[in-house]
């Protein structure tokens, strides 16, 4: 490390002395102004979901000003004049205000819509990354456990918004979510009561919404996201495996001049993008839906993308329902409604939550991990994260199914009874083929080792044979190919005896046997790349140039 | 006994007074029902022209699947009772002649021989076949005329089920959808709303007067005229477009500044 790299620059010691001299603390300041952060594209998602939330802060502060969380029935007076004279909330009403008399106010509105679909974006992107480079091992699981209580609290946040405006879009999802309220077994019915203080829609529904949107929920967002990056901090970023890269150290940039810069152009990418859509493209048109009333509900009512999945397993749910004790006196259990709603949901996140933990618990691997995994160098991690994002995008786009069948003209019964089809197969087949990806993949970078790569040099050889000179991989390359280590597996063995080990007796022992053996495991070993079925042409060319073996 | 009461108590008599007194109804009833239709307006204007030339060309045009006197086959329904309205909504919007058979009739350009008076001359012959409801006069559909804010809520109502919030339209089962309603003329909507084209149900003049179906034209004509004050409008289908273009617009241009700012500098050799 050169001297450069370890005096602190100036623009840090003058403030952090200044500091100290009065609070203390400067070396808290140098240390934490100069922590290193590892340099990839993909670890800059979650910083979406970052600055949007402060967008979300900074515009959701200004919708306040002129929002009114009231349902109380006035007769529109404002500028929209298709509306005029219609009796509507004023919750309804003030964001119509918003809307066309506040200046700048659709800017704002449409700002914080966007934002708040790309928060939910960003966070998914950001977990995906997470999960597929393994980057919730330990020491990280519990950060990872924040974040899964993130993406709920967002999409609660999201529902609890989009229904503020109370205009009839809102509405339709509102009844949704009283239907699911109500279905509950027992406590439904109190529960819907208790949610919107008496017969839906009752009048207290969007002041409570209102104080769980912009007061209770960010709030708990807010000391969640804290406490997500500082955990980060503490426990410094996963780096992908690469060149002098290992599990004690971290090679990037330091916080201060340079990670800071990239964050602070990333804030402002972020706004950018935010505002440039709210500027050109019209988002949750609210003066096209009209006001709510429980009798109207229109063609094309889609929840935001981030509830689709729960729309999308309502509308291919078949319709089942128990009558308890044959009638319907004794009470209904209308799986019609409990599966959709819960089951998808509870599947994804409990998912989620508990992943590292059955990971840990059937590769037995119970050391601290800093370096990411490649997708690929876990094929069985990366299939199951596949095949639930093919679950989840299935429900997702058949909750768009009416949509899909009026723009490409299939029958609508059509799309629900290939949904119910591909709601089982399709994650089936995505697991499949991923992991076939995952093996061909791990081949390639074992050839890459094994072979170089291809020059793009064509020789021809004295006896006539044209073959393609391959040139040793590039050291960093290299680097990063072996970063790869064979998935953990549990000691499965069974003694000279027969008698598997401790642990792995009883049902349960021998399913983790059996899961571990398959999970872990060297698949493709890189250095393996030589000598399989290519002898004949080595000895062919005993020059001992084995370029050629990857031409085949 | 005198001979009229001979007749009171003949036998046939009460036979002969039910008689009477059905004709008696009969008659009255179809007397007001005339004048309170000023109905077959082509017969009553003595266009019987219209209704030969109209016979001539539905028996060209048409008849192959409504049969020769519009009697309604296997392949197509009765037009008797349908009215001048039908005939006129489903030509003059290109649907009828039919290109194809399928789940509904599409929108489409009209037919070469198709025009105003082409139209007008089947949809009297139609009307001459079992009346049925009118094409409506231009004030009855005039935007102008309506009140928006009430056409509103009416449009929300009884037609964003199926056409959407905006008009945009959407699907329905097996096949079937209902059309945007964009290029639907406010004439073209009325005779719709009392017409009840293919899935769509009759919306008649009890269910909805013709001022309130004028004030729904002057709805539906004022949303789609809008200009989309919130930038491209995106097809006003709501959040499933919206959420394409988070994605595949907002997304996308946040990966590629990040794998920008992150990317290493390239080295000079």
């Amino acid at each position: 490390m050169s001297d450069d790299l370890k005096t602190v620059p100036k623009a840090i010691t003058g403030p952090s002395t200044f500091l100290d001299d009065r609070l203390g603390g400067a070396n808290f300041l140098k240390r934490n102004l100069r922590k290193i952060f590892p340099d990839h594209w993909s670890f800059l998602l979650g910083e979406i979901a970052l600055y949007s939330f402060i967008i979300l802060l900074l515009t959701g502060t200004f919708l306040t000003f002129w929002f009114k969380p009231s349902m109380m029935e006035i007769a529109y007076d404002g500028s929209y004049a298709p509306l005029k004279g219609v009796m509507m909330s004023q919750a309804y009403a003030s964001s119509l205000e918003i809307s066309f008399d506040v200046r700048g106010g659709l800017l704002i509105r449409q700002m914080h819509h966007w934002a708040a679909l790309l928060f939910v974006a960003g966070m998914m992107v950001h977990m995906l990354r997470v999960f597929f480079t393994g980057a919730y091992r330990k020491p990280r699981e519990l950060n990872w456990i924040i974040g899964v209580l993130l993406l709920t609290l967002a999409l609660a946040e999201g529902l609890t918004g989009y229904s503020l405006p109370d205009d009839l879009l809102s509405g339709a999802g509102l009844r949704i979510t009283e239907g699911v309220a109500i279905s509950l077994p027992l406590v439904g019915t109190y529960i819907t009561f208790f949610l919107f203080g008496g017969e839906y829609p009752g009048e207290d529904v969007i002041s409570r919404f209102y104080s769980l949107h912009i007061l209770l929920i960010p709030g708990i967002l807010l000391a969640l996201i804290s406490a997500h990056m500082v955990l980060m901090w503490v426990q410094k970023h996963t780096q992908m495996p690469g060149k002098g890269r290992d599990n004690k150290n971290v090679v990037g940039a330091p916080f201060y001049p340079a990670f800071m810069l990239k964050a602070g152009a990333y804030f402002l990418f972020t706004l950018a993008v935010v505002a440039g859509l709210a500027t050109f493209t019209q988002i949750n048109p609210i003066w096209l839906f009209g006001p709510y009333t429980p009798a109207d509900v229109s063609a094309g009512s889609q929840p935001d993308f981030y509830m689709g999945f729960l729309e999308g397993a309502l509308r291919i749910m078949v319709p089942w329902e128990i009558n308890l004790f044959g009638t319907s006196h004794a009470g209904t259990l209308p799986l019609s409604v409990i599966i959709p709603a819960l089951v998808p949901m509870g599947i994804i996140m409990t998912g989620l939550a508990l992943y590292p933990f059955l990971e840990r618990w059937v590769t037995g691997d119970n050391r601290e991990h800093h370096i990411a995994d490649r997708p690929r160098n876990n094929p069985h991690r990366t299939s199951i994260g596949m095949s639930a994002i093919t679950f989840y995008g299935v429900l997702w786009v058949l909750g768009a199914n009416d949509e899909i069948s009026a723009f490409f003209h299939i029958s609508l019964n059509w799309t629900t009874y290939i949904g119910r089809v591909l709601i089982f197969v399709a994650p089936a087949l995505a697991y499949l083929i991923t992991y076939r990806m995952c093996l061909g993949l791990q081949r390639f970078d074992q050839a890459v080792i094994g072979h170089g790569v291809e020059s793009g040099v064509i020789k021809r050889l004295p006896h006539g044979e044209f073959i393609e000179v391959h040139t040793p991989v590039a050291e960093d390359i290299e680097a990063h190919l072996r970063g790869k280590e064979a998935v953990p597996m549990l000691p499965v063995a069974e003694d000279g005896a027969g008698i598997p080990p401790k642990g792995m007796r009883g049902p349960l022992g021998k399913l983790r046997g059996r899961m571990s053996k398959a999970y872990g495991g060297e698949k493709i070993p890189l250095d393996d790349g030589h000598g399989h079925g290519h002898e004949e042409e080595h000895a062919a060319i005993e020059s001992g140039d084995d370029d050629r073996s990857l031409t085949h | 006994m005198t001979r009229i009461t001979a007749w009171r108590r003949h036998p046939l008599a009460r036979y002969a007074v039910l008689i009477f007194a059905l004709a008696l109804v009969g008659m009255t009833y179809t007397a007001f029902a005339q004048a309170g239709k000023p109905a077959d307006a082509a017969m009553a204007a003595g266009k019987v022209d219209d209704v030969a030339e109209g016979k001539s060309l539905f028996v060209l045009h048409c008849a192959s699947c409504h049969g020769m006197n519009a009697q309604g086959t296997t392949t197509a329904p009765t037009l008797i009772g349908v009215g001048a309205a039908a005939v006129d909504f489903q030509m003059s919007t290109g649907r009828m002649p039919a290109a194809a058979p399928g789940p509904q009739a599409p929108r489409k350009p009209q037919a070469k021989w198709v025009n105003e008076e082409t139209t007008r001359q089947i949809a009297a012959y139609v009307q001459s076949l079992g009346g049925g409801p009118q094409v409506p006069p231009a004030e009855a559909v005039d935007p102008k005329l309506g009140d928006a804010g009430k056409g509103g809520e009416l449009f929300r109502a009884n037609c964003i089920q199926c056409h959407n919030w905006a008009g945009a339209g959407g699907a329905l089962t097996q096949g079937k959808y209902a059309p945007n309603l964009n290029s639907a003329t406010p004439q073209q909507i009325y005779e719709a709303m009392v017409t009840g084209p293919q899935a769509m149900p009759v919306f008649n003049d009890s269910t909805i007067t013709p001022e309130e179906k004028r004030s729904m034209i002057a709805y539906i004509t004022q949303v789609r005229e809008q200009q989309d004050p919130g930038g491209f409008g995106l097809g006003r289908i709501g959040p499933v477009t919206e959420g394409l273009v988070a994605w595949i617009v907002g997304l996308s241009a946040l990966a590629l500044a990040a794998i920008w700012i992150t990317a290493k500098k390239r080295q000079k050799s």
